[in-house]
């Protein structure tokens, strides 16, 4: 099922004119590249997935984390998890927003309705995650180029489950210096990092870095309707799936787009070619 | 219009000559679409038509975003979102003139290219490469600047580097910066003029478009062998010309539309590769991206902005003899400006008496070392400021310099070029026969 490569991006810190304290922080992290249904020109987001997605939204990651520039209303839309709109109604009236308007002009909260956005974090250091699949670093092949993201998608989904996957126990160069504050994580790479784990030449000596976040899945942590698999991976793969669509909600819509215009513009391009080559015909004779 | 001898607009009909008598309009439209072109022009002649083109494509589509874009620090990052989410066909829309501003970057670069293989910038046409080197700048300045609005991660650092070059200028430094953000630091009066400036800069673009269209439509144009079109008669003319409609613009059309599959391809499959991941973070002035790179289509120029550090010999050099007025931050926004600066002078710079680099043995070396220096540029400009790639960046700044400041005035003196042919219906018969019975018969202007 999973076309499963580890790799290494490294995410090296550049000073670009505050010349003078060029540091090489060269930390790497271990993103794997996970197959999902959306990479590649035709791909498609799995409806049934994006819904698993937002179950795992709504029952792990909404406790700390928002979703500020999606609207409940996407939910029903097509392209999207697609549900029903009476669900969309009940599930938003979960989540109780402040509205100005109401109390005479006081504001007061209500339940949210399908018009409503999403409330934004919690708390200050969870960041939002409506972008966070777009806001992550890419594939960077070959050759440094990019060019795989064409077929192999952004990368930034498959940094969101590596993420959730890439908790291990802390690397032994870890024990011997001071305790770190968070949890160790391979993925990571803006955490802290302890000196112990740094070689002489300024190198880590282990991926990622320790992140705040403590880990957020266990196993089991949920129960499917579905019945599809609650390990880990999967979760963090119907996770990274459902925020890789409120990144990029009309991708589908934009790839139907896309394939259009490059099938009529193709047209477009022979009949020209055509046009352009009878209009030269006198002017042009082949040499014998 | 003065220059090649050509058929001009005869009004007809009474209304016709009504109006021509007050306003020649179709007269210059019909002098502008039947301007005789040289029948060998090759396919690094479309990537004009191709700029024309993205103009149009983002203004149009510029002024869409702007019917629903909100330039306030607050709620920039957020009405971008809104334009990508509920405006109809927004993502599209906004994804266009994403893309669109790459598309321009990549015709104009070949345009450059094509006019500095083919001597396009030598007498007479200076003044169109003058007119065309302001527009590069000014293409630069609005697509700095619309990169801002975004209010991204990207968009405000590289805010604080940009303008940052500018508080490197000696003694008034930090005044020219203040007075461009309109504060000390980047915030909401450097997000509003930037705002109102990419709204202002594609309309004089629009209008310098016009003015370098009529300047080679003056002086005709270039074309592969560099010789003129000959203009002892009419007929004579018509030998080495085809008029621009229809014979130039359908071939136009045709590489536009080609060039089209490959924009709508990227449009529709990977919208965000050439961005950089950092600008869909809100901007946040005290987490500073690790990595500040600039969009693609500055890298050339940012990697000699960073080639001159401290501790090259010239730049300490420089550094002693001016007492420290020029210090290394100075001298690579010196160094940025002056490679334009010299491309600009390309016109006095090069002393050759053959136009087109076909016949330039010597030159097409250094011409092609100068495109391949180009894109290393452009890829040490990426990379991160340590290790080998500074060096890599001074050899290609060097060498960007060399070309302009010491190549082409010298190769015109120790260069033995061949010989042009001496028309362009030579040129031309030499890869298609002439017909039979002649000259074609054909004549559109009649």
């Amino acid at each position: 099922m999973n076309m499963i490569r580890k790799f290494t991006l490294a995410a090296t810190a550049a000073l670009a004119l505050t010349s003078g304290q060029a540091i090489a922080a060269g930390a790497e992290i271990e993103v794997t590249d996970y197959a999902f249904s959306f990479e590649g020109p035709f791909g498609r987001f799995d409806q049934m997935q994006l819904q698993r997605g937002l179950q795992v939204y709504t029952e792990v990651c909404a406790a700390c984390h928002g979703l500020e520039y999606l609207s409940f209303r996407n939910l029903s839309d097509a392209g999207g998890p697609a549900m029903p709109e009476d669900q969309v109604f009940a599930y938003a009236e979960f989540y109780e927003v402040f509205d100005q308007a109401l109390f005479d002009g006081e504001g007061d909260f209500r339940p949210a309705t399908p018009a409503d956005r999403f409330p934004a974090s919690n708390l200050a250091n969870a960041p939002d995650l409506t972008l966070m699949a777009k806001a992550r670093a890419g594939f960077e092949g070959p050759y440094g180029t990019g060019l795989a993201q064409l077929f192999r998608g952004m990368g930034g989904a498959e940094y969101i489950a590596s993420l959730l996957t890439g908790y291990h126990d802390e690397p032994e160069c870890a024990l011997d210096g001071e305790p770190m504050d968070g949890y160790y994580n391979v993925a990571f790479a803006a955490g802290g990092f302890p000196e112990s784990c740094i070689d002489e030449k300024g190198y880590h000596m282990v991926p990622g870095s320790w992140i705040n976040m403590a880990p957020p899945l266990y196993g089991d942590d949920l129960d499917y309707a579905d019945g599809s698999p609650t390990d880990v991976e999967s979760v963090s793969m119907d996770v990274a799936a459902f925020l890789m669509w409120t990144a990029e909600p009309k991708m589908m819509a934009r790839q139907q787009a896309g394939l259009t215009g490059v099938v009529f513009l193709s047209i477009l391009s022979v009949l020209l070619y055509l046009t352009n080559k009878r209009l030269w015909a006198p002017y042009k004779n082949k040499k014998k | 219009m003065a220059g090649i001898p050509h058929d001009h607009y005869e009004p007809k009909s009474n209304g016709e000559k009504w109006l021509h008598k007050r306003l020649p309009i179709v007269g210059l439209m019909y002098d502008t679409l039947m301007l005789p072109t040289p029948r060998n022009l090759n396919w690094m002649w479309i990537w004009g038509i191709v700029l024309v083109f993205t103009l149009v494509l983002q203004i149009i589509t510029g002024i869409v975003l702007v019917m629903h874009y909100v330039p306030h620090v607050d709620m920039a990052f957020a009405s971008v979102e809104h334009i990508m989410r509920d405006v109809n066909g927004g993502h599209m829309i906004r994804y266009f003139h994403m893309n669109g501003a790459s598309l321009f970057f990549v015709a104009v670069y070949a345009h450059m290219f094509r006019s500095l293989y083919y001597g396009s910038y030598k007498a007479p046409r200076e003044v169109t490469w003058i007119i065309g080197m302001l527009m590069y700048l000014l293409m630069m300045g609005t697509a700095f600047m619309g990169y801002v609005l975004p209010w991204g991660q990207m968009s405000f650092h590289g805010t604080a580097v940009i303008t940052g070059l500018f508080g490197a200028i000696p003694f008034i430094g930090e005044s020219v910066q203040t007075w461009l953000l309109g504060a000390s630091a980047v915030g909401q009066p450097a997000l509003n003029r930037f705002f109102s400036l990419h709204y202002l800069l594609p309309f004089i673009l629009l209008g310098l478009t016009i003015v370098h269209v009529w300047a080679f439509h003056t002086t005709g144009n270039n074309n592969p062998t560099g010789v003129e079109v000959r203009r002892t008669s009419k007929e004579d003319a018509e030998k080495d010309t085809l008029p621009f409609w229809p014979y130039f613009v359908i071939k136009d059309l045709f590489a536009l539309a080609v060039i089209l599959v490959v924009f709508m391809a990227i449009v529709g499959f990977m919208p965000n590769y050439l961005g950089h991941p950092d600008n869909y973070i809100p901007a946040n002035p005290l987490a500073t991206p690790s990595h500040i790179v600039p969009e693609w289509y500055f890298l050339p120029f940012y990697a000699i902005l960073r080639a001159f550090d401290g501790d090259v010999w010239l730049v300490i050099a420089v550094q002693w003899i001016t007492f420290g007025i020029v210090d290394a931050k100075f001298f690579g926004v010196l160094a940025m400006f002056g490679a334009i600066v010299v491309m600009a002078l390309a016109p006095w710079l090069d002393t050759s008496t053959v136009r087109s680099g076909r016949y330039r043995p010597m030159f097409k070396y250094w011409f092609w070392l100068l495109v391949i220096d180009f894109f290393v540029l452009m890829w040490a400009g990426a990379m991160p400021a340590e290790g080998i790639y500074p060096y890599i960046a001074l050899v290609g700044s060097v060498y960007w310099f060399a070309y302009f400041l010491v190549i082409l005035p010298l190769l015109g003196v120790i260069e033995k070029p061949l010989t042009p042919p001496a028309t362009i219906e030579e040129d031309y018969n030499a890869h298609y026969a002439p017909k039979s019975d002649g000259a074609p018969v054909a004549n559109p202007a009649e």
